[in-house]
């Protein structure tokens, strides 16, 4: 490995780029209505209904945004828990990812609730009901976003010369390391589960008592997926080294959890003999093939070596799984959901821009912490083909 | 498909064989879910019969009334109704109670499926065994282990919402107009019954299409109206079953031969009888089981003795302590500082 691989340090450079100030207004049109919503109330700003009472931001924001910000958990399973250390370089853009990921989705929940100062009562024991796959998700939404940001916490020692408490920290970060395992895993699976209460008012191309299982597969493969979304960006973006050997690995294994996921989720459609309702003219069939062409080409994206082995078929596979699994998630809570008969959502625009503005806080930060942080390792593409020139 | 299929399936996908195992036993209607919880013989309930409803809305507007629930417009009607004339159309935030109209064809006869029409109230059913109470993360959703009325506690809840997301019927409703809403929904008025009264809509009600009472007199009384041929002369009681008030001489209807809410999600303290089939009037199709027990079965097998967390977290802690101390590949925590070891 080569020396200049393994010392993540600052990006540095100008902190006012033009995507930078163009995030910053996306962000602040979203806190308008943000700050609109407290005021005047949900129903000033989103069009959720008696009929319909989850919109994007709980389909989009709490749901989705997590599985996108499961970068961090899934390089930690490998990077750690395989003890495969060679993932390192990647393994802080990751957790940056994921911090960003989860923490962004704890403030959608604030938004979305309608009572939040009550949110309180999810620390107080004698309020809590244990039968309810919400709380699980609560408390491990709050707990994993602890965890992420002691995890990322190096970044910061280093970066302000705190070298002392940087090595106490070391000395019990494996505990905090396995939380960062052990957290998502029942959170990812637990929204799945949050479903499984449904039975009457999801499709059965969806609804199953394997939900855990499909919801912590999907996870961990978007989890990968955006790993190799981000790093193939990062590199472009900031004119770095590739990371492409390291990508080529990973796509391996999306490989296997998007065709286990497809075997699972496919199976039991069939075994229950539901599979007629993929050949019916309705709105979930339609979306059922939109998500199976998703992960299939993603599964044809990434089937030989060579193809794993080319950055543009890596980033492409990336994109069809995030995709892919984005729809599987918008699907099952949102867009096959049954409402109560005679109404309909589709998100106004204030609704929207508050989802746009939490995701360009994402990017913003993301962007900010590569420059001012000890995040990224890969070394500049001019000195590692300084005769290309 | 034939055991066999799924045995030879499962032997031959070595590698999927638990997944494809888990999937056969579903397959079979193997469920991992509980038993579904029982009424409580206490157990209070609403009788609403679709074939005495003449639409009136007495009871949406008693409903507002003792619920100190305000006036709602639609949209549609804003430019010569101010709010001084209640024209809720569905539940809402600030309505508990709707009658709603099912219409077909010329709506020549009343309770007919076609070119008929019939009457329909839509509220809080009070599941026997609830979704909402189920998923409500900080039990501000409570059935009465007696009354099995299901109640809201605004200063629990914290308006998550998914209550009305997971309930089958679509009833609990988060008030949106207000900056820092409540869920709203039926509670049997509960704050009357404390007085010796009943729940506004039945004390109201002319032709005791909603009738108050013991659940279990409430279904034999159902049972008897729909075993009875079409036109048998019978009493229909007014209020409460049971209570002092003069019954209303009537005709029975031509009933469908069920009992909505016997055994529907498991069973609810709301009952339906009606001459018009239930799905026309707004009530879904739904199998015979609660969904709060498939849920916390799948819940609970996960998390039986909060073994697998524990066990998956001992071994967690066992890789990543291997990980970051033994100083091979993934040496020195976060960083890959290889010198720190020495």
């Amino acid at each position: 490995m080569h020396d200049a691989h393994v010392q993540p340090r600052p990006l540095g450079g100008r902190i006012l780029t033009v995507p930078v100030a163009i995030l910053t207004v996306l962000t602040l049109v979203g806190f308008y209505y943000i700050a609109k919503r407290y005021f005047f109330g949900i129903g000033a700003v989103a069009n959720v209904n008696p009929g319909y009472p989850w919109g994007i931001w709980v389909a989009f924001d709490v749901i989705v945004g997590p599985a996108i910000g499961c970068g961090g958990f899934a390089m930690a399973l490998l990077t750690y828990v395989l003890n495969q250390g060679k993932y390192h370089p990647i393994m802080r853009p990751a957790l940056l990812g994921g911090l960003f990921g989860y923490t962004l989705a704890g403030v959608a929940v604030m938004i979305d609730l309608g009572r939040y100062f009550n949110s309180m009562n999810l620390l107080l024991p004698w309020h809590l009901n244990t039968n309810s796959i919400m709380l699980e998700t609560a408390l491990c939404v709050m707990a994993y976003v602890a965890v992420l940001w002691i995890e990322f916490s190096p970044a910061f020692l280093e970066r302000f010369g705190l070298s002392k408490l940087r090595k106490t920290l070391e000395r019990f970060m494996f505990v905090i390391i396995a939380l960062g395992v052990l957290l998502p895993t029942m959170h990812q699976s637990a929204l799945g589960t949050i479903l499984a209460v449904n039975e009457s008012k999801l499709s059965p191309l969806w609804w199953t008592q394997l939900l855990p299982v499909l919801y912590l597969i999907s996870a961990v493969a978007m989890g990968y997926s955006v790993v190799a979304f981000e790093a193939t960006l990062v590199s472009r973006g900031f004119r770095l080294k590739s990371e492409l050997p390291l990508l080529s690995s990973i796509g391996r294994i999306i490989l296997w959890l998007v065709v286990a996921f497809m075997f699972i989720r496919i199976g039991v459609i069939v075994l229950n003999g539901n599979l007629g309702l993929a050949f019916e003219s309705t709105r979930a069939a339609l979306l059922f093939w939109v998500e199976t062409f998703l992960f299939g080409a993603a599964i044809v994206l990434l089937s030989t070596d060579r193809l794993r082995r080319t950055e543009r078929y890596i980033f492409l596979s990336a994109c069809a799984l995030l995709l892919g699994g984005t729809f599987y998630r918008l699907d099952s809570y949102l867009l096959v959901y049954t409402g109560s008969p005679g109404w309909r959502y589709f998100p106004s625009v204030p609704e929207l821009m508050i989802t746009i503005g939490l995701v360009s806080l994402h990017v913003l930060l993301f962007i900010l912490f590569c420059k001012l942080l000890p995040v990224l390792s890969n070394p500049p593409r001019q000195a590692a083909e300084a005769h290309a020139s | 498909m034939s055991i066999d299929r799924r045995a030879f399936l499962a032997k031959s996908f070595g590698g999927f064989a638990a997944g494809t195992t888990l999937a056969a036993g579903e397959a079979q209607a193997l469920t991992l879910a509980r038993p579904d919880k029982v009424a409580s013989p206490d157990a209070v309930g609403i009788l609403y019969d679709s074939t005495l409803c003449v639409g009136c809305k007495a009871c949406v507007a008693a409903c507002k009334a003792a619920n100190g629930a305000p006036a709602v417009v639609p949209a549609t009607l804003a430019d010569w109704n101010q709010g001084e004339w209640d024209s809720a159309e569905d539940l809402d935030g600030r309505t508990l109670n709707v009658i709603k109209a099912y219409v077909n064809g010329t709506r020549e006869v009343k309770d007919r499926e076609t070119d008929g029409f019939a009457f329909v109230k839509r509220h809080c059913l009070h599941c026997i065994d609830p979704s909402c109470v189920s998923v409500c993360p900080v039990s501000a959703m409570q059935k009465h282990p007696v009354s099995g009325i299901v109640t809201n506690d605004k200063d629990a809840c914290m308006g998550c919402r998914y209550c009305s997301y997971a309930c089958p019927f679509g009833v609990p409703q988060f008030d949106l107009t207000q900056a820092y809403g409540r869920i709203n929904k039926c509670e049997m008025c509960g704050h009357l019954q404390a007085k010796g009264g009943i729940p506004a809509c039945c004390d109201v009600c002319p032709t005791g299409a909603s009738l108050f009472g013991k659940l279990t007199d409430l279904q034999k009384e159902a049972e008897t109206r729909i075993s009875l041929p079409a036109g048998t002369p019978h009493d229909f009681p007014r209020g409460r079953l049971g209570g002092d008030r003069p019954a209303n001489p009537g005709q029975t209807a031509n009933y469908l031969k069920k009992v909505y809410g016997e055994k529907d999600a498991g069973g609810t303290q709301l009952r339906y009888i009606a001459g018009v089939p239930f799905d026309k009037l707004g009530l879904p199709n739904l199998p015979n089981h609660s969904f709060a027990a498939t849920a916390e079965g799948i819940q609970h097998t996960i998390y039986k003795w909060f073994a697998a967390p524990v066990v998956l977290f001992a071994g967690l802690l066992a890789l990543t302590y291997r990980s970051t101390r033994k100083g091979n590949g993934g040496a020195g925590g976060d960083a890959p500082h290889s010198s720190e070891k020495s």
